[in-house]
């Protein structure tokens, strides 16, 4: 038998927001009372976010036990019954659910296995060999080659050819150039990124700095939104332990490289997401885009030569760089290599950062590692790429997940915003939270982007009100095409997306909403309404205690009566009752 | 511009001197704003003029900025800034209701703040603890998977800590 030789917390913000913390304190505390070495470390996020809290308990012989939802009261029997009895506490063990078994872990590689805050457990999985090769035994030019040839293309939503851009910075003019990482993760729904940054640091660190060296960039930023104050306090660690050990900084390794690296954090602007208004806020601007051409890469921060990545993107560049390019090509499609990071959310079973192969056919992701739908409702959507994206429906569950794939539903790639969608979730509801984000995040520059999505806004406002008319359906997508022709940035650009691909798939809930005057799915409160069935009801009037406003009552006979006058269908008589006698229509 | 002093009495605009680890350009804006809201909560307009002093930028471009991001908030906030996050995930699991409640409970709107000046409540694009969702913050911490019922609990254990 094996003995138990390392566990690991994870700590990220959702582990921390479950209760982790706590957690950990307690199995330092169990752990310093016995005699049996074990390390107890912390890392980043483990990736089965439906499970947090999350123990791993590891042996010598590298054999993995996960323990979840663990609670403190927890924490001695795991110490007892498997630290020191070497038996795993099988009631508290994660079920075997095929989470992992279809992920292919390129970019997460380390996420969750290794301590964050540690520069020698990262170097230990090999961290930093790939900046030393480049260093001292690849010119420039090859590096660009090499990430050209394994096809990798920019994670944060475009699809750019990474190579292809460092090349264009390179043949830039120096020596002043410099060399970007947009953490400014602004998709609701989306947080890959921020796992990223809070469970490998140094993955991205030795990303950009390699990037900075093929395109010759002397100076970086990394550009990390405020919301993600634990991203910012490891990226912040991990620049003073790599420049410490001479990683970073002046000479680095004792080559003639030079590269020293600031964090900016970002302030909130959706836009900043866009290459130009990104510039404009490091610069100490509004975030307003600007006209391109220029390219940043010919004239960007402070009018020198620019190149930006996203962090998928440069998280990639190690592991790149110690493989052969064929590695790299042999993960997914044609015209779409390596793996894609998704943020996993919304009406999934198991939500979660996973990682997959490019080209896995979404229904794979939804049911094979996302195990289905909650509740066992009826899978109806992913949405897919945040504002600028769309809503795929359960009928082209069968699209694979590349870039073209995706593009010719209507829908976008984006950074990897994944949220599943069930019957209960109502598409033109959606589309108008989607507008009200546009709407608010607009700099206004352009004015159909600022004007016409607030008019769009309004027209959806209205249908979801029961107001709409038919000719507010002409109106939406007259100005769709407006607002996607005369805006400036991808933000305009892409704005009419989720109203586009939602009126295309689900054009039946629109008519429901403006002839009808019903919203299938429940969730538009003017076109509901909440009914006691008085055969169901036991009248034991828990909704008449909780009822916000008293608009429920003694019905004639033993059961209760809502007054509709008076209800402001806020559903909590439907959430309380524990006999389902009340019927929303 | 909003008066923040009719929400009491100003507190002494912040010295100079604590601005020199950042040069003065306007490439220092928004760090210097950052740690000025992290220090007073929020940027008066006193630190408004003294950040357009330090880095030579005109004030009609520092409040520009100031009232771009989001980030950035012009009056005083609450001891205790809730922030109820607003993403596509929480979305679709009800952050809406979360939201409302909160308004209900507190008897006040998004951006306002409670009459003890006790909370503040904003909503937030995305936390990114979609996970958890529907999911909020208030100051440091974050809070997932919430319900009626827990918003109750978070809150009484915020005013106890006060009455204590």
């Amino acid at each position: 038998m094996s003995h138990v030789s390392e566990i690991r917390v994870g700590l990220a913000t959702c582990g921390i927001a479950a209760g982790a913390e706590p957690v950990y304190t307690a199995l330092e505390k169990e752990l310093a009372m016995i005699d049996v070495p074990v390390r107890l470390k912390r890392v980043g996020c483990i990736g089965m976010c439906y499970n947090e809290p999350l123990v791993d308990v590891v042996t010598q012989d590298g054999e993995r036990s996960t323990y979840g939802h663990v609670r403190v009261e927890d924490v001695s029997r795991i110490v007892e019954e498997h630290v020191i009895g070497g038996q795993p506490v099988q009631d508290l063990l994660v079920a075997s659910d095929g989470f992992f078994d279809k992920q292919v872990r390129i970019v997460l590689e380390n996420c969750g296995l290794i301590d964050p805050e540690s520069l020698n457990e990262y170097l230990k999985c090999d961290g930093y060999e790939a900046l030393e090769a480049v260093v001292f035994t690849m010119t420039p030019q090859q590096v660009i080659e090499k990430v050209t040839a394994s096809g990798l293309r920019g994670r944060g939503g475009a699809g750019f050819s990474t190579g292809v851009k460092w090349g264009f910075a390179a043949r830039e003019p120096g020596p002043e150039k410099y060399f970007i990482c947009n953490a400014d993760e602004g998709d609701p729904g989306a947080f890959m990124d921020r796992s990223v940054l809070e469970g490998d640091p140094h993955r991205v660190l030795e990303g950009i700095a390699i990037g900075a060296y093929a395109i010759g960039a002397p100076h970086g930023y990394f550009y990390v939104r405020a919301e993600y104050p634990l991203a910012i306090k490891r990226l912040e660690k991990a620049i003073a332990d790599a420049t410490a050990a001479g990683l970073i900084g002046e000479n680095i390794l004792g080559s003639d490289f030079s590269f020293e690296i600031k964090i900016k954090a970002g302030a909130g602007a959706f836009v900043c997401g866009e290459e130009t208004a990104l510039i404009a806020s490091i610069e100490g601007r509004r975030g307003t885009p600007r006209r391109r051409p220029p390219y940043p890469t010919v004239s960007g921060l402070w009018g020198k030569p620019t190149n930006i990545n996203n962090v998928e993107t440069l998280a990639n560049i190690p592991w790149i760089i110690r493989h052969k390019a064929e590695e790299f090509t042999s993960y997914g499609t044609e015209k779409s290599k390596g793996t894609k990071v998704f943020a996993l959310a919304g009406k999934v079973s198991h939500s979660g950062l996973v990682e997959v192969p490019m080209g896995m056919p979404i229904k794979d992701i939804v049911f094979d590692v996302g195990g289905g739908i909650r509740d066992g409702k009826a899978f109806k959507a992913v949405q897919i790429g945040g504002p600028s994206g769309g809503c795929i429906p359960s009928s082209l569950a069968d699209v694979p997940v590349d870039y073209e794939s995706i593009t010719a539903t209507g829908a976008i790639m984006g950074s990897g915003g994944l949220i599943v969608l069930d019957e209960e979730t109502c598409m033109v509801d959606l589309a108008r939270f989607f507008l009200d984000f546009i709407q608010k995040e607009s700099c206004g520059k352009c004015t159909f982007c600022r004007i016409g999505t607030k008019r769009m806004l309004e027209i959806l406002t209205r249908i979801c009100d029961g107001n709409g008319t038919v000719e507010d359906l002409d109106w939406l997508l007259e100005l769709s095409k407006k607002v996607k022709t005369y805006s400036l940035c991808g933000l305009g650009q892409t704005a009419p997306n989720p109203v586009l691909t939602t009126v295309k798939y689900f054009r039946e809930e629109y008519d429901a909403h403006i002839v009808d005057k019903t919203c299938p799915a429940h969730v538009c409160k003017a076109l509901i309404h909440y009914e006691i069935d008085p055969d169901q009801c036991k009248d034991c009037k828990l909704c008449t205690h909780d009822c916000p406003v008293q608009a429920i009552s003694q019905g004639k006979g033993a059961f209760q009566t809502i007054d509709q006058k008076t209800c402001i269908k806020c559903g909590r008589c439907y959430e309380v009752c524990p006999f389902g006698a009340i019927d929303v229509q | 511009m909003p008066n923040p002093t009719s929400q009491g009495s100003e507190e002494k605009p912040v010295g100079i001197d604590s601005f020199r680890t950042f040069t003065a350009s306007s490439a220092s804006v928004i760090p210097l704003l950052q740690q000025i809201q992290n220090q007073y909560g929020y940027l008066s307009e006193n630190n408004l003029e003294r950040v357009s002093e330090y880095t030579h930028v005109p004030l009609s471009s520092i409040y520009g900025v100031a009232t771009f991001y989001s980030q950035f908030r012009l009056s005083r906030p609450g001891k205790h800034l809730i922030r109820v996050c607003q993403g596509t995930a929480c979305h679709v699991l009800g952050a809406g209701e979360i939201m409302a409640y909160f308004k209900e409970q507190l008897g006040i709107e998004e951006n306002e703040t409670t009459t003890d000046e006790l909370f503040t409540l904003e909503s937030v694009r995305c936390l990114g603890c979609c996970s958890l969702a529907p999911a909020m913050m208030i100051g440091d911490k974050t809070y997932g998977r919430l319900t009626r019922d827990t918003v109750d609990g978070i809150l009484s254990s915020y005013r106890e800590r006060e009455e204590r």
